[in-house]
């Protein structure tokens, strides 16, 4: 903290206007995806891993509240939801093939998404975790805004579901493409569709790097599961005594 | 390109609204984004200002989770406390989703529409944005 009182009076008007975070942000995030593009894509360097632990050291450096930095960067999250819409776009122009595989979409959609709750529940409990963690964890393949609602109704911590969310999308951005290609799942479809629906809009994001393709299905994926686990989620739970 | 934005805002507001009304399980957000694929199909094309701009939002998908990404740092405590079965699950429960639904999909694919046949595989250097 700046000792000299010019500094410090800059530094309070710094913290109390959205600027300075909202520019961190950005910059963070510029200078995550050079890193990443410089070192060939490395998929460990994924740009929103480098650039959330850059932000969060400058935080805790900083000694400042995530309720002062989200102040700033807000305007960056809202426009999740302007972009949420925009998978229109390349939704549409993949129609035809949609179509021509409806019901296998929907079939596998439904077993996906009870996959994704009874995993993650299932693995959790066996490897001991608290049930407060368990039910926040149940919603976690699925986009934030969601997962946070379905975590307040089945009793888990709204903001704990929020990160394991996060935590998720980059776990599926970091390795389920290279897994699928390994496992020989060659089409792009089936692979985006997967990585939409385990990995939400951060496996969205990978996949869109994979192709427009198989970023249209991987948004398909997102936004269904999103429905689709609002309903299964507390159901399953019910079901599972927790 | 603001006309554009303006038509995703409106969108989304439209299914905020569907959604908060009739208290539907899906995001407002989601709601708009099937409903833009219902008009864009009726219209049976894309403006292209609205192409650009859901480009250039879509490029950088990964920047908007951020945000809510640094939130970690408030539960840095619990996390801490539970991390190693914490990340084993989400890898573990992660990587079953996945493949499950991959094969799941493949084979419903070829049970059920044998007219699709599978694509050719792509080559080894994918194309990457």
């Amino acid at each position: 903290m700046p000792a000299n009182p010019i500094l410090t009076d800059v530094w309070v008007y710094l913290a109390q206007t959205p600027l300075l975070w909202l520019t961190a942000t950005l910059l963070a995030y510029l200078f995550a995806d050079w890193l990443y593009q410089r070192a060939g894509r490395m998929p460990l360097l994924n740009p929103v891993v480098v650039a959330i632990a850059l932000l969060v050291g400058i935080l805790l450096l900083t000694d400042t509240d995530y309720q002062t930095y989200f102040d700033g960067a807000q305007f960056v999250h809202f426009l999740l939801g302007p972009a949420t819409v925009a998978l229109a776009i390349p939704l549409y122009s993949y129609v035809g093939r949609l179509r021509a595989m409806l019901l296998p979409l929907g079939l596998a959609l439904l077993g996906g998404s009870a996959t994704g709750i009874l995993a993650a529940v299932g693995v959790g409990w066996l490897l001991g975790l608290e049930p407060m963690i368990l039910r926040s964890l149940a919603p976690k393949s699925i986009t934030t805004p969601i997962a946070m609602g379905i975590s307040e109704q089945i009793g888990g911590i709204p903001s704990l579901t929020a990160v394991l969310v996060i935590l998720t999308g980059i776990i599926g951005a970091l390795f389920a493409n290279e897994l699928l290609l390994r496992l020989r799942f060659h089409d792009e479809s089936v692979r985006g569709f997967a990585i939409g629906l385990a990995a939400h809009g951060i496996g969205t994001a990978r996949a869109l790097q994979i192709s427009t393709e198989a970023g249209a299905f991987a948004g398909l994926a997102m936004g269904l599961n999103g429905a689709v686990t609002a309903i299964l989620g507390p159901l399953l739970l019910r079901l599972l005594g927790l | 390109m603001i006309a554009a934005l303006a038509a995703l805002l409106v969108f989304q507001l439209i299914g905020e609204v569907l959604a908060r009304t009739f208290a539907l399980p899906i995001p407002g957000p989601v709601i708009g984004m099937l409903l833009l694929v219902g008009v864009l199909l009726v219209r049976g094309a894309t403006p292209r200002s609205l192409q650009n701009t859901a480009t250039g939002l879509l490029a950088h998908l990964s920047l908007l989770f951020i945000p809510a990404g640094v939130g970690v740092i408030v539960h840095l405590a619990t996390l801490q406390r539970a991390l190693l079965p914490l990340l084993a699950t989400l890898l573990i429960s992660t990587l079953i989703t996945t493949i499950v639904t991959a094969s799941l999909l493949t084979l419903f694919r070829r049970w059920l529409s044998p007219a699709v046949q599978p694509r050719p595989a792509p080559s080894a250097q994918e194309e990457r944005r």
